[in-house]
């Protein structure tokens, strides 16, 4: 049957027709020509994971595990894979607030409804345990597995420094890392970062929509394995760094404490102390900003980054020098004659004596020699010779420059040379008299408290020290640094720094010593005192090392603002460490309770003190 | 039943291509459905809790209906048109009140162990209905009566599924456009309604004032250059038409801002590529491409499509399931399954042509309109030329009712081209 329209089935088929012509450019477009989305399909189903390796461990110098690594996980949300779920019951598993949940809902919302985005960060093993077996239940939600840092004890903040996202900078200057990876930020998590970190690998999976591996690309064929990042075997003591931490407690200042013979670092800390756990995972940020705003700087590693005037302690390095050139002898003498501050003493008839009392002119006038040894006849010439040598000693004694310590972010301190001054005053326009405050370890001198107890070593080895340390080997290979095992000798004669080790222990045991509080019982304990000027209270200084012959520990202490002088505060806390450390305890727990609780600035009101300077 | 009275003057002769087509297609996507929810702990065949396997069961119901089809006289459809159309009106009004909620559309029914949705029966209950009353003796389609009742019939039931948010399953009834074209429709409804969609497409992708600057310069070409003779009348036609147009360009932005929701408009954005975001409302159809283009000529094998089997494109087993052939089978696979489609259509028009009775031959021409519709808005959608609208791809997305309800629309018209010498 057909009609004047039969006509139109012609177009009907054509329209038919045409539609599947359509169809078929446009998929010949897509499929033949178009190389765009096989590569945009190889990049979504084939996922790149980057194997991370666990970081390297740490452990003290007696087998103690200082730092390890546990696992935490991220719960991650794909927002439109959500289906039938009771938030009530989510929120209550997950220990959350139904406001909490919804922002977050919606911040993953924005991000993408279609692929995942981190819901919670960071959950605690415990916490993912206690709602692993319910997760099944919320669709949409799964959990990707990271590893933190975990410190067994609160101890050595300063030493084991934290970890952190890399930043814009790190990306730059090293293209191992990429954007989300982690890196040392600080003390050895810094200086070690790329032994700790191990070698990354890469392995392709093909992956669904949820990022849940579907299985390996290739069965693995282009796959490469991490290798696991090296442990770190330190030189810490745990114990004795545990028991410093404890003394510091309520004090600001620090404590270095090395093993002479090796340069090994026992123990360094500063005051206030925090707890490594702080800076790590979900808290890290908040308590960052807390630390970071603290007024009593606990981040800042004073052992490390404070220059301090070094006072008293510089004048056993004075008198090593003086001999040394010859401009004095171990039986000069010299009045005390006021000629700068000094309290009231028998004038020292002897270095030894002069070392014990600590007396001012006495080093003001060594110091003169020193300076003005009178090879030339214009004091300023002289002076600048005398300076130039004595520059140049006082660097064999590590001062003036930084330690190559393995520790990041090292000051150097300042040893005045003739640039210095010739900057400051001008060519030609300064002499002894117009620097002669260096001569007891004040005006331009300054120096941070590793090189106070690097000159305890240098003591105590009666004349040489090993480069400070803070890792004896590192890897399955226990692989050494060899610049440790160099011997930095001061070219001083030994006999001198016998003079000094006697002079330092009459200052703890002598008639008219300084620091008899860090006398110990059967410890033959030597030490130098030192008082900071300081505005404000001084700083109290204290380095000492013991026992006299074979010394075992070298150490360093410095307290802030503490009325009364390095015989008062320093010393005693340092005797407490170096009972601590060769008697395995301490058997004066008076003592020990009364320095642990005390705080010295509190004792006098940390009010801003005018001190009248004592130059004349 | 009244068989015996009728005269029989020929046997029945079932045309078996379409059938062949028909069984080709619908396993082809069986194959497709289970690569696309395949999964190795659930790999059997005959896994009811998953969609291949439930698949497999709407099959069996399908053929049985199909062969039930074959089996009953042709005219229980022809003379229970009114009743089918009646019974599904009621369903559709029903479903609007009993109905469940899936994917923001009130359209299925539930009935405890499965669900139906009674739009996807609507199409070949208005083909039917429409089929009978344009196939009256007494008919003249020139009165506006007439034409009213013609275009009620179609767009009540369309009305019913757009009150349940199903807003692909009411264009669809735009397909009932070509049987009508066919029975004598101006041809100018089709050309104003390309012309309409060119108009709409344009002035969101360009400035409004231009095109109308652009409108102006076609209408003076039109009038000046093509025309040789002209008269008051074609000044004042092509002035009306010219006003008309620009009217019509200005109100897009009220239609797309007001009367389309939000989902609607980003739909078209993103086919015009005027909103690229790949992670959010454009997800589905960029998937969809990177399924279909990592496929290049021979595809990745079946159950070898990393995308398909990653579950990266939401509802491939429904209304994306095109990306399942294009990844898995390629350019080769999806070309074959093209030209299964197209053969079927146009083998369709031809089949109503020889038919005797108007009431066939309309029912025909909309069998195959309704395929058409489906088979263009849902592969042009996988495809990004047409914005999502979903709508599932006839015999091979998943889906009990749409299969079954195609096979009906399908089948009924086999059996009446099985009779059409019996009938007269």
């Amino acid at each position: 049957m057909s009609n004047k329209y039969t006509h139109r089935s012609g177009i009907v088929k054509i329209i038919f027709l045409a539609v599947g012509v359509l169809f078929v450019l446009r998929l010949s477009m897509l499929q033949l020509f178009d190389k765009e989305y096989k590569e945009k399909a190889k990049n979504q189903s084939l996922r790149n994971i980057t194997q991370y390796p666990a970081r390297g461990l740490m452990y003290d110098r007696n087998g103690k595990l200082l730092v390890y690594n546990e696992a935490v996980y991220d719960l991650m949300v794909i927002p439109r894979m959500v289906k039938d779920l009771d938030t009530a019951f989510f929120c209550r598993s997950v220990g959350i607030t139904r406001e909490d949940f919804l922002s977050r809902m919606e911040k993953a919302y924005i991000y993408s409804p279609y692929s995942a985005s981190i819901f919670m960060k960071q959950i605690s093993k415990e916490d993912f345990g206690r709602w692993e077996n319910v997760l099944y239940k919320f669709k949409g939600f799964y959990i990707s597995k990271r590893t933190l840092r975990i410190y067994d004890r609160p101890i050595a903040a300063h030493v084991l420094g934290y970890v952190g996202e890399v930043n814009e900078r790190d990306l730059e200057e090293n293209p191992y890392y990429k954007r989300g990876d982690y890196i040392g930020k600080s003390g050895l998590e810094a200086s070690y970062e790329e032994e700790l970190r191990g070698v990354k690998g890469k392995k392709i999976m093909q992956v669904d929509v949820h990022n849940r591996e579907i299985g390996p690309y290739m069965h693995g064929q282009l796959d490469t394995m991490a290798t696991e990042g090296m442990n770190l075997y330190t030189t810490i003591d745990a114990d004795l760094q545990e028991y410093a931490e404890k003394v510091m407690a309520n004090k600001r200042g620090c404590i270095v404490a090395i093993e002479p013979s090796t340069g090994e670092v026992l123990t360094l800390l500063s005051a206030p102390c925090y707890d490594p756990n702080l800076l790590v995972g979900r808290i890290r940020g908040e308590n960052f900003k807390r630390l970071n705003n603290d007024i009593s700087k606990p981040l800042f590693n004073r052992a490390l980054q404070a220059q301090y005037p070094p006072g008293s302690i510089f004048k056993v390095a004075q008198a090593m020098i003086a001999l040394h050139l010859g401009v004095i002898t171990p039986g000069t003498g010299f009045v005390c004659d006021k000629v700068i501050g000094c309290h009231n003493h028998p004038s020292a008839r002897s270095v030894q004596e002069a070392i014990k009392m600590s007396c001012n002119p006495y080093f003001y006038y060594t110091y003169r020699r020193v300076i003005q040894q009178g090879k030339f006849k214009n004091i300023y010439k002289d002076s600048q010779y005398g300076l130039t040598v004595w520059h140049d000693y006082m660097n064999r004694f590590g001062f003036g420059y930084r330690l190559p310590i393995d520790l990041p972010n090292v000051k150097k301190g300042n040893i005045p040379d003739t640039a210095f001054y010739n900057k400051w005053y001008g060519r030609e326009r300064w002499a002894f008299t117009t620097i002669y405050s260096n001569s007891i370890g004040q005006g331009e001198v300054e120096v941070v408290p590793l090189q106070m107890a690097n000159l305890a070593c240098i003591v105590a080895n009666r004349g040489y020290f090993y480069t400070p340390h803070l890792v004896r080997y590192y890897g399955p290979d226990s692989t050494r640094n060899p610049e440790f095992y160099q011997k930095h000798d001061t070219g001083i004669e030994r006999e001198y720094f016998e003079i000094a080790a006697r002079g330092m222990y009459d200052v703890v045991h002598g008639a008219g010593g300084t620091a008899h509080k860090a006398d110990i019982p059967d410890i033959d304990v030597c030490g130098k005192t030192g008082t900071a000027e300081n505005y404000g209270n001084d700083h109290s200084v204290f380095i000492a090392f013991a026992p006299k012959e074979k010394p075992q520990i070298a150490v360093a202490v410095y307290v802030e603002n503490a009325q009364g002088g390095g015989g008062t505060w320093a010393a005693p806390i340092a005797s407490l460490i170096i009972e601590k450390y060769i008697r395995g305890e301490v058997k004066r727990k008076d003592m020990e309770k009364y320095y642990t609780e005390i705080n010295p600035c509190q004792k006098l009101p940390l009010t801003r003190r005018v001190k009248k300077p004592k130059r004349r | 039943m009244n068989n015996n009275r009728l005269p029989v003057t020929e046997k029945k002769r079932y045309d078996w291509v379409p059938i062949l087509l028909y069984l080709g297609i619908v396993l082809f996507g069986w194959l497709n459905i289970y690569a696309a929810c395949y999964d190795e702990n659930h790999a059997q065949v005959f896994d009811f809790s998953r969609q291949h396997g439930k698949q497999l069961l709407w099959m069996g119901v399908a053929f049985i209906v199909a062969v039930c089809v074959l089996l009953i006289h042709p005219r229980v459809f022809s003379n229970g048109s009114y009743i089918i159309y009646g019974i599904v009106l009621v369903l559709l009004v029903a479903t609007l009140f009993i109905g469940t909620v899936t994917n923001g559309g009130q359209s299925w029914i539930d009935f405890g162990a499965f669900k139906f949705q009674p739009s996807e029966f609507a199409k070949f209950a208005t083909a039917l209905a429409v089929a009978k009353y344009i196939s009256a003796i007494d008919i003249d389609l020139t009165l506006p009566r007439t034409r009213i009742t013609l275009a009620l019939l179609v767009l009540v039931p369309a009305g019913l599924i757009l009150l349940q948010h199903d807003t692909g399953s009411a264009l669809v009834f735009l397909a009932f456009l070509l049987p009508f074209f066919r029975e004598g429709l101006s041809h100018y409804i089709l050309l104003v309604g390309v012309l309409a969609i060119v108009l709409f497409v344009a002035a969101l992708l360009i400035n409004k004032y231009l095109l109308m600057g652009i409108l102006l310069v076609i209408c003076l070409l039109y009038l000046f250059v093509w025309l040789s003779k002209r008269t008051s009348k074609t000044y004042w036609r092509t002035a009306a038409f010219f006003v008309v147009c620009c009217l019509f360009t200005l109100s897009v932005d009220f239609t797309f801002e007001k009367v389309l929701e939000t989902h609607q408009r980003n739909r078209i954005y993103v086919l015009l590529g005027k909103v690229e975001d790949p992670r959010g409302v454009g997800y589905n159809v960029d998937q969809a491409k990177i399924a279909i283009g990592s496929g290049g000529l021979v595809g990745k094998g079946f159950l070898n499509g990393t995308i398909t089997k990653a579950d990266f494109v939401p509802e491939q087993e429904t209304d994306f399931i095109f990306c399942t052939v294009g990844e898995e089978w390629g350019f080769l696979g999806s070309l074959v399954l093209i030209a299964a489609y197209v053969w079927l259509l146009v083998y369709l028009v031809t089949m109503a042509e020889r038919q005797r009775s108007v009431f066939s031959r309309f029912y025909g021409y909309s069998v195959a309109s309704i395929l058409f519709f489906h088979f263009a808005v849902n592969i042009g959608m996988v495809l990004g030329l047409v914005p999502v609208i979903g709508i599932p791809l006839p015999y091979f997305s998943y889906g009990g009712s749409s299969l079954i309800a195609f096979t009906l629309l399908l089948f009924i018209f086999i059996r009446q081209d099985a009779d059409k010498n019996a009938l007269i």
